[in-house]
């Protein structure tokens, strides 16, 4: 009877192997847009696999759980990404990513709750794995929320500071820290008076106190950061699950994840040219940057608004239109509008291009998604390094709703918060038409000098009404 | 240390370089599909959440395991399914456009 069993463990650790190389397969297809597709679904076949090899083993004498959280899980999980629309799409990988977090910390709570009901003391191998799966995925799922909350705007997207923020933090890390520092050295009962498991729930609750905090002083456009950081963070606690539970499968998924997320940490902070303690420290764009307004104010320059039809026709007779678009095109749903100018453009022969900020949008490649929604030729989007030589020789940048990526200040204005990101140089345009709601800041809070640029022009009101009216008016043309 | 753990690490420190070498090959257009795959990779954690529903004692460990298992499995569909919705929006060349506001009716 042991040897069928060691013998079917095996065959599921074999099965296990097989799920890794599938992750690792799906994610090496998932870099051209001809095989992303089949990698999506041989990771998703991997993880069928692993799935099926785990049911042969599962005490199913609680099966109705197992049904129970898959049923309902798969119905919630399926419908919603379905359902949601494309631009609501961070908010819907935030949640996701949260829930794989959340699901780490309770493996672990299961797990050390059965450990310390079985008497003895625990390994301090596996303490340590245990509260740091418990730690970082607690982190990870309480911090996804906010920033679900943030993205969904039922929260301000602005940063939420208080005076002390830091050494709250700082105080509530040390609580987690000193909870996991107790159950890892096996200090509980006899050095510190608790009982063991109160103290891993201390532990527990601070770490998800700490996630909370953590995001509330990170604004808007630092979300593509934030939510690479909390991918990293989930799989990381998977990983450290894989640990707890000596499952190999679930370390190297993790680990992949990790690094996953962690690259594209880096790479986001890189196109801000911020450090990652500047991002999630720096409270960046809470509305205090009053000096960088005042000088550009006094730059003495006019902000020239236009009408449509001038627009209209200045892009019908252009060579070459860029079009830069950011947050707003998001908000205002306007891709498929959007799209139909440049098809229209296209008609008369002008050259469309679409240059795209690394930290547009509120995900790393948020534009690229959208933009692909409407049926954008993938092709026709140029990363930042390929598209501003083009400016020069660029007739008309059109900017719809991003600001911050083209603030020239972030090239010549040192005093400026912004001074040093890498922006897309819409200015070197012969003409700049920016679409925008209002004369409001964006995100980072800087008034942006490019609108007073004698060769930028504004058009005011809703992203996707101005570029309808622009379609319809250059179709008269 | 015992000697699993160390191989366990191996496996993790390893894997963590072959995450790094795969995922610096991924361009910009496909970042947004990239981060709801590994997103979606990491419920594998569902696996652990499976194998302790079993050892569920009566009373909190119930509430604790239908709730890890959920929201693994929350994980697992909601990230494939989105991930594959995307991914069908990547097309080299213009198609006629799509519904106006991009919302699959369920």
């Amino acid at each position: 009877m042991t040897s069928d069993v060691q013998a079917l463990q095996t065959w599921i650790d074999a099965a296990y192997l097989i799920t890794g190389v599938c992750f690792i397969l799906g994610l090496r297809y998932l870099s051209t847009p001809k095989t992303a597709r089949m990698g999506n679904r041989i990771a998703a076949a991997g993880m069928l696999l692993a799935l099926v090899a785990t049911a042969l083993i599962l005490d199913w004498s609680l099966w109705w759980i197992v049904a129970i959280g898959v049923v309902v899980g798969a119905v919630v999980g399926t419908y919603s990404a379905r359902a949601v629309k494309m631009t609501a799409m961070p908010q819907m990988v935030a949640l996701f990513n949260g829930a794989g977090g959340g699901a780490a910390a309770l493996v672990s709570t299961a797990e050390i709750r059965q450990l310390l009901g079985s008497g003895g003391p625990l390994p301090a191998d596996q303490a340590l794995t245990i509260m740091l799966s418990s730690i970082i995925g607690s982190i990870s799922f309480a911090g996804s929320i906010v920033a679900f909350l943030k993205l969904q705007e039922w929260m301000t997207g602005r940063p939420i500071t208080y005076p002390g923020q830091q050494v709250v933090n700082g105080l509530i890390l040390l609580v987690a820290l000193g909870g996991a520092i107790v159950i890892v050295g096996n200090l509980a009962p006899s050095v510190v008076p608790l009982d063991p498991e109160t103290v891993y729930f201390v532990g527990l609750a601070a770490a998800l106190v700490l996630g909370v905090l953590f995001v509330l002083p990170i604004g808007g456009a630092d979300m593509p950061v934030v939510i690479s950081l909390l991918n990293s963070f989930t799989g990381l606690a998977a990983a450290m699950t894989g640990f707890v539970l000596g499952n190999n499968v679930l370390i190297i998924s993790g680990a992949l994840v990790g690094a996953s997320g962690t690259l594209l940490t880096v790479l986001m902070g890189r196109a801000m040219n911020r450090s990652i303690t500047n991002v999630l420290f720096g409270a960046f764009g809470s509305v205090k940057v009053a000096e960088g307004g005042a000088a550009a104010g006094s730059s003495g320059g006019d902000v020239r608004s236009a009408s449509v039809d001038d627009v209209a026709t200045m892009l019908a007779y252009a060579h070459q239109v860029v079009i830069v678009p950011g947050y707003g095109m998001a908000v205002a749903q306007a891709q498929h509008s959007v799209r139909d100018l440049a098809a229209n453009l296209e008609k008369r022969g002008v050259e469309v291009k679409y240059a795209i900020h690394p930290v547009a949008g509120r995900m790393p490649g948020h534009m690229n998604v959208l933009l692909a929604e409407a049926n954008v030729p993938y092709p026709q989007l140029y990363d930042m390094d390929d598209i501003n030589p083009e400016f020069p020789r660029t007739d008309v940048a059109l900017v719809i709703g991003a600001n911050d990526v083209t603030n020239p200040a972030a090239r010549n204005v040192p005093s400026s918060p912004i001074y040093g990101m890498p922006i897309l140089d819409v200015d070197k345009a012969h003409n700049v038409v920016v679409l925008k709601r209002s004369m409001k800041p964006g995100f980072a809070g800087i008034d942006n000098p490019l609108y007073e640029e004698p060769n930028t022009v504004m058009l005011f009101g809703d992203a996707k009404k101005s570029v309808d009216d622009l379609t319809a008016a250059v179709k008269t043309l | 240390m015992s000697g699993h753990v160390l191989a366990e690490l191996t496996v993790f420190v390893l894997s963590i370089f072959v995450g790094l070498e795969v995922i610096s090959k991924v361009p910009t257009t496909l970042h947004t599909p990239l981060m709801s795959a590994t997103n979606a990779i990491h419920g594998i954690v569902l696996v652990g959440a499976l194998l302790v529903a079993g050892v569920a004692d009566p009373k909190l460990g119930v509430a604790f395991s239908i709730v890890a298992v959920f929201l693994a499995s929350l994980n697992v569909f909601g990230g494939f399914v989105v991930t594959e919705r995307m991914l069908q929006m990547f097309k080299p060349r213009a198609t006629p456009p799509v519904t106006q506001d991009g919302a699959r009716k369920p």
